[in-house]
């Protein structure tokens, strides 16, 4: 004797169910905690989890790249003093390879604009057009027209900064930086563009020319400031750094992550979060689930005390309280997950968050949140609820197994 | 042949701090068959002594036995088992589950014992038509009477054919007709399956249809008369 036989399991599961919905009120309040606690978990998660991903998507499209090539001194100080030799035929090749989907060098230097009311501290672009597309699909041109070549000798401005220097399409500015001997290098251009970016603080700071003409005002011959890469094969960055430093060792290769340390700290930061986050919603839970369970022992003495008295054993006593848990908890899960899915259906297309948009942007984010579901965090949601609900559970179950028969029969009902 | 003996049995209980005696120094013999009420004043010790010969509580000093077999110094575990396969009991009040039906309740027993699904429900059905149920197999107990919630409990507890029925003070809560009616149908288990019965009571109704009377005061025997 010790064992549980099948059918001694299906009287303790048939008590268990039917005791959930003997207070049936408080067993659907419960529940409703149950479920909205689950949703909060997924689909909030979710939600975070697509603001990571918008900010990350922006970022490397802004950095842009998910590996850079630099002269070892230029993240330091990214002035045209260390700037480095457009890339050798091996390295060229491999950047032509896959798993690299697209490269591209540029020039990128601080500069001053100025125009007849103001000047302003920028970043001076200077692009191949028809190569660095990512860098445009984040940039929508408002008035005039995009660059057309590497040797196009008009600029692009945003319109933020247009506003700035109370300039506009078609009027001239003056863009002054330094060339490698340290001298003055300045240059008038006409504003050919004026664009609007995703993340609108970038408009007041990134102005576009042509490569070629950028190179002639800051007289590098056969330079540029950095090379981005963009890979297909995002999880393993690490293999195709290595690849790439091998064959520039004169060059300092980065991933993403390293280049900005706030991008690459944001998904580990997440992952703590999430957990943190799921953690606390189960803590707030937990206590609706104990105090639940304990009313229903506690309204149950009697009836208790009748089945140890009859021969039940202590452990089957135990067991029937977890499977009401049990059921309680698979029952709010299953509601909970069905309305996050059903909340992620829903939200697909992204919730307007324009009134906030300041706040996000200075984030890395953009306006439109987009729920970004992970399995790992719906199974690491469900789990988490199961097992501590679960372990919550054992307390009261474990107490009510305790009960004296004579004592609890003897309670007043 | 012996079905429960209690040799010199004591047990005593703090209450705040007061020692009362429930049992001192009782001895008591009870054979196969018998059909025994103890009466007796409240705080005699009727229920005390119940409970000590059902394995629910422990002894101060003295010995039981079911049968050949000493039972006062069991584990909780082997208690537990004795009063599931050897003992049936009937309370004054509160005897069924409520969440499960007249025959779930007279099954339940069975579960536990591990018997198959066919032996339980045809034992079930035959016992609930013996004590007059039939047809309320499948009603809950809030939607029976208090008369017919016992006869529920007395199925219950015969349907295993369990070596004694202890019944502590089965008739309490009911009124004289049904009283009557319950006693009756001891008295027909009693003949008719040989089951011992022991029954705790102070009702008038049931200490004359005993056929032997055992009285109780301050934990011992004081008169014990074959009626």
């Amino acid at each position: 004797m010790g064992t549980f036989r099948i059918a001694q399991i299906a009287t303790l599961v048939l008590l268990a169910w039917r005791n959930l919905w003997r207070n049936y009120r408080r067993t659907l309040i419960m529940l409703a905690a149950i479920s909205v606690g689950v949703w909060a978990m997924i689909f909030l998660t979710a939600l975070m989890r697509g603001m990571v991903k918008d900010a990350l998507t922006r970022g490397i499209d802004s950095l842009p790249g998910y590996i850079q090539i630099h002269n070892p001194d230029y993240l330091d100080d990214p002035s045209v003093v260390n700037s480095m030799a457009d890339p050798e035929a091996d390295l060229r090749h491999a950047l032509d390879e896959a798993p690299i989907s697209e490269w591209f060098s540029r020039i990128k230097v601080p500069a001053v604009v100025s125009s007849e009311r103001d000047t302003r501290g920028v970043q001076f672009l200077g692009i191949d057009p028809q190569k660095e597309i990512v860098t445009f699909e984040t940039l929508t041109i408002v008035k005039g027209q995009m660059l057309s070549s590497p040797s196009d000798k008009g600029i692009l401005i945003g319109e933020k900064l247009a506003e700035k220097l109370d300039t506009g399409l078609g009027k001239r500015i003056v863009v002054m930086s330094q060339d490698p001997s340290n001298n003055l290098a300045e240059q008038g251009f006409r504003i050919v563009g004026i664009y609007r970016a995703e993340l609108r603080a970038a408009e007041e700071v990134n102005i576009y020319t042509g490569m070629d003409t950028a190179k002639a005002m800051l007289h590098l011959k056969h330079k540029v400031s950095e090379i981005a890469v963009f890979t297909d094969d995002e999880a393993d960055l690490d293999s195709l750094q290595h690849k790439l430093s091998a064959l520039a060792p004169n060059r300092e290769v980065k991933t993403w992550k390293q280049v900005d340390g706030y991008l690459g700290s944001l998904m580990k930061v997440m992952n703590g979060f999430v957990l943190v986050w799921i953690l606390v919603i189960f803590l707030a839970m937990s206590f609706g689930l104990a105090n639940t369970l304990v009313m229903a022992v506690f309204e149950r003495i009697r009836e208790i005390g009748l089945m140890l008295a009859l021969g039940m054993r202590p452990v089957a006593v135990t067991l029937q309280i977890l499977f009401e848990s049990i059921f309680m908890i698979v029952i709010g899960l299953l509601v909970g997950n069905a309305l996050s899915f059903i909340s992620v259906a829903v939200f697909a297309d992204g919730i307007d968050l324009s009134a906030v948009t300041q706040g996000l942007e200075m984030a890395g984010m953009g306006s439109v949140l987009t729920p970004d579901l992970l399995v790992d965090d719906v199974v690491l949601a469900n789990l988490v609820v199961l097992i501590l609900g679960i372990l919550t559970a054992l307390l009261p179950a474990w107490r009510a197994s305790k009960y004296d028969p004579i004592q609890a029969l003897s309670r007043d009902s | 042949m012996t079905a429960i003996q209690c040799v010199d049995v004591s047990k005593s209980f703090q209450q705040g701090d007061v020692k009362v005696v429930g049992l001192d120094h009782l001895s008591l013999i009870v054979d196969e068959g018998e059909f025994v009420c103890l009466s007796g004043p409240s705080g005699s010790g009727k229920t005390s002594l119940l409970n000590a010969m059902g394995g629910l509580d422990s002894l101060d000093s003295g010995e039981i036995y079911i049968g050949e077999r000493r039972v006062d110094q069991l584990n909780k575990g082997a208690k537990s088992d004795l009063r599931l396969r050897h003992i049936g009991f009937v309370f004054q009040a509160y005897n069924l589950i409520p969440v499960l039906t007249a025959m779930e309740n007279v099954e339940f027993v069975m579960q536990l014992q591990g018997v198959d699904r066919q032996t339980r429900e045809q034992k079930a059905m035959s016992i609930l038509k013996e004590v007059g149920l039939e047809g309320m197999e499948h009603r809950r107990p809030s939607q029976l009477s208090g008369g017919q919630q016992q006869r529920v409990a007395v199925a219950r507890a015969i349907v295993s054919e369990p070596d004694l029925v202890l019944a502590d003070e089965p008739t309490a809560n009911l009124d004289s007709t049904t009283a009557v009616q319950l006693v009756d149908l001891f008295l027909h288990l009693n003949e008719k399956h040989n089951i011992t019965f022991i029954i705790a009571t102070h009702d008038d109704r049931v200490m004359s249809r005993c056929k032997r009377l055992v009285r109780m005061v301050d934990g011992k025997v004081v008169s014990d008369t074959v009626q």
